[in-house]
């Protein structure tokens, strides 16, 4: 597999919604390179026929009866929120404004 | 006093619930500005859990099995409006809106929870130098580490602050820990213990689990918690048989095999080796068969675990976005609010893995790297079944060294990954694994040896341990 490039953290960080600064993205091209070099070991096995494991129980499609049931409480969830207003969490702009 | 005297002589009336939990507090007081175990002494709500005891014992009610037991939660546990941080910065002065099913499994048990734990942030590391709130340090020599991530639950048992507590075990962070503190940890089933209110790192490989002082305790907590629970659906449906009854039938007729690939690899100190060996001797004058096992692919679960670990880290760790909770750092737009609010609230381990993990999933390496780890999963599942066709129970070392000094590994990720080179097959498989304290190693601090056990097979894993722990 292909030597990891700065440009290639810097896109990472992008899709990961980090705003690392130059230091990190330094850091992060060395470690990240010893690291996946090692995770790599995993191409060593062949895996042709052998399926993937998500999830270590046979557990399918988990339901419930489809009943009402108290959820959680509205204040106590806003109080703890960033910002709020009218019952509903507030963020900054999402698109430009008209 | 173990948990299981302490709950009997509360239950009797013989002792007070608020007496016990004075005495813990003080060890607390005493001891806790040097090992920086606790985020937070749950001091109040521990006196209102201990006074519900003594008032039920008043009326002539049975408080529960764990009546007046102290008990210390990881802090990625949450308790309805008590501080949980995960020790993150990302997560200060958070207070969840509801209760973890565990712990309000324990306090109806009747314990009294007197801390939330120190850990490596949202559980990611091996010596709880990961924490934002500082490392927590090992009580049986404080210039070394606890082990992590769990370190501040094994240290708080290790220093007598409890005798009992709950941690997390994603790729050993109980028992890893429980080893270098030189108490008992479990890694249960995956699925036997409620995840309900437990904060997800990587919701594959996540599972709760208790660490005592002996295996007893061990398994009167594991008892408490253990069961299906309707609001986790990775939950195990059915009937759980307790632990407690069948733990002193000894291991007369099992057959135990050595795993070949997580005791003689490379870096294993020869001291841990060695305790292994006295295990194994240990269970085979107690009546069990002994053999040597190979498991080959085992080899690559630390490869194919940090991929698997950071691709699903990246996922749970989305939903820290500076909207709903926990900290915000201003930008002009959503997008830059929420990159700044991460980069701020995140340490440098945590991004490390995001990072790891996202590269792991993106567009072009998805199938080399990450599909290939879930197919090498497959890989390790197979082969343990191959194992536990012929044997009951494993034998391994829990970590391949005794606690190291603060600092040794912190500036090479890759050489921390490896502490947990013998636990990763275990929650790579689901299956269940605890470490019992055996021996002591370089500097005279403890050795934990591993005892495996496939899907559901708690009750021949604790029968051997508790074994071990006798024989020692």
């Amino acid at each position: 597999m292909s030597e990891l490039s700065r440009a290639d953290v810097e896109h990472v960080a992008q899709l990961a919604r980090l705003a690392l600064s130059d230091d990190e993205i330094e850091a992060l091209t060395e470690q990240l390179g010893v690291i996946l070099a090692h995770a790599a070991q995993v191409s060593a096995l062949d895996t042709h026929d052998v399926p993937p494991t998500a999830h270590p129980l046979p557990l399918v499609n988990v339901l419930r009866p489809d009943t009402p049931r108290p959820s959680l409480d509205r204040d106590e969830v806003l109080a703890m929120a960033p910002d709020s207003e009218s019952d509903r969490f507030r963020v900054p702009r999402i698109l430009d404004a008209p | 006093m173990t948990a299981l005297e302490t709950a009997d002589a509360v239950r009797r009336g013989r002792r007070a619930a608020a007496e016990v939990l004075d005495e813990h507090l003080a060890v607390i007081a005493a001891r806790d500005d040097e090992l920086n175990a606790c985020n937070l002494v749950t001091d109040e709500l521990a006196r209102d859990s201990a006074q519900r005891v003594d008032d039920a014992v008043a009326r002539g009610e049975d408080p529960g099995p764990l009546a007046g037991v102290p008990i210390a939660l990881k802090d990625n546990l949450c308790t309805r409006g008590v501080p949980t941080t995960c020790s993150s910065k990302i997560l200060e002065g958070w207070c969840p809106p509801y209760t973890a099913t565990v712990v309000e499994r324990v306090l109806a048990a009747g314990a009294v929870p007197v801390a939330k734990t120190n850990l490596d942030e949202f559980a990611m590391g091996s010596s709880t130098e990961n924490s934002a709130f500082g490392p927590t340090r090992n009580p049986r020599d404080p210039s070394r580490v606890p082990g992590g991530s769990s370190g501040g639950s094994a240290a708080a048992v290790a220093a007598g602050y409890a005798p009992l507590a709950l941690g997390s075990d994603t790729g050993g962070s109980i028992r890893q820990p429980a080893a270098l503190c030189g108490v008992v940890g479990v890694k249960p089933t995956y699925g036997l213990v409620s995840r309900y209110g437990l904060i997800a790192f990587a919701s594959s490989l996540d599972q709760i689990g208790p660490f005592a002082t002996t295996v007893g305790d061990a398994a009167l907590l594991l008892d408490v918690i253990a069961g299906h629970d309707p609001r986790d659906s990775t939950s195990i449906p059915g009937p759980v048989a307790p632990l407690l009854p069948s733990l002193d039938r000894g291991v007369e007729g099992f057959r135990v095999g050595i795993v070949e690939e997580l005791t003689d690899a490379a870096g294993i100190d020869a001291d841990i080796r060695d305790a292994v060996e006295r295990a194994a001797l240990t269970l085979e004058k107690a009546g069990a068969t002994v053999d040597r096992v190979s498991i080959p692919s085992t080899e690559y679960g630390l490869s194919a675990y940090y991929l698997i670990a950071p691709a699903e880290a990246s996922s749970n760790l989305a939903r820290y976005d500076g909207v709903r909770y926990g900290l915000r750092v201003e930008g002009d737009d959503v997008a830059q609010m929420n990159a700044r609010t991460r980069d701020a609230g995140f340490g440098d381990e945590v991004k490390r893995r995001i990072m790891l993990g996202t590269y792991a999933l993106s567009a072009g390496y998805y199938d080399a790297y990450y599909g290939q780890a879930q197919r090498v999963r497959t890989l390790i599942i197979r082969d343990f079944a191959r194992a536990y066709e012929q044997f009951d129970v494993l034998l391994s070392p829990t970590s391949p060294t005794v606690a190291f000094e603060l600092g040794a590994k912190t500036t090479d990720p890759l050489s921390m990954y490896l502490s947990d080179i013998c636990t990763i097959p275990t929650n790579l498989a689901g299956h269940a694994a605890m470490s019992v304290p055996f021996g002591e190693g370089e500097g005279g601090m403890p050795i934990g040896v591993q005892v495996l056990a496939p899907a559901l097979g708690e009750e021949p894993m604790f029968r051997a341990g508790r074994v071990l722990e006798s024989g020692r």
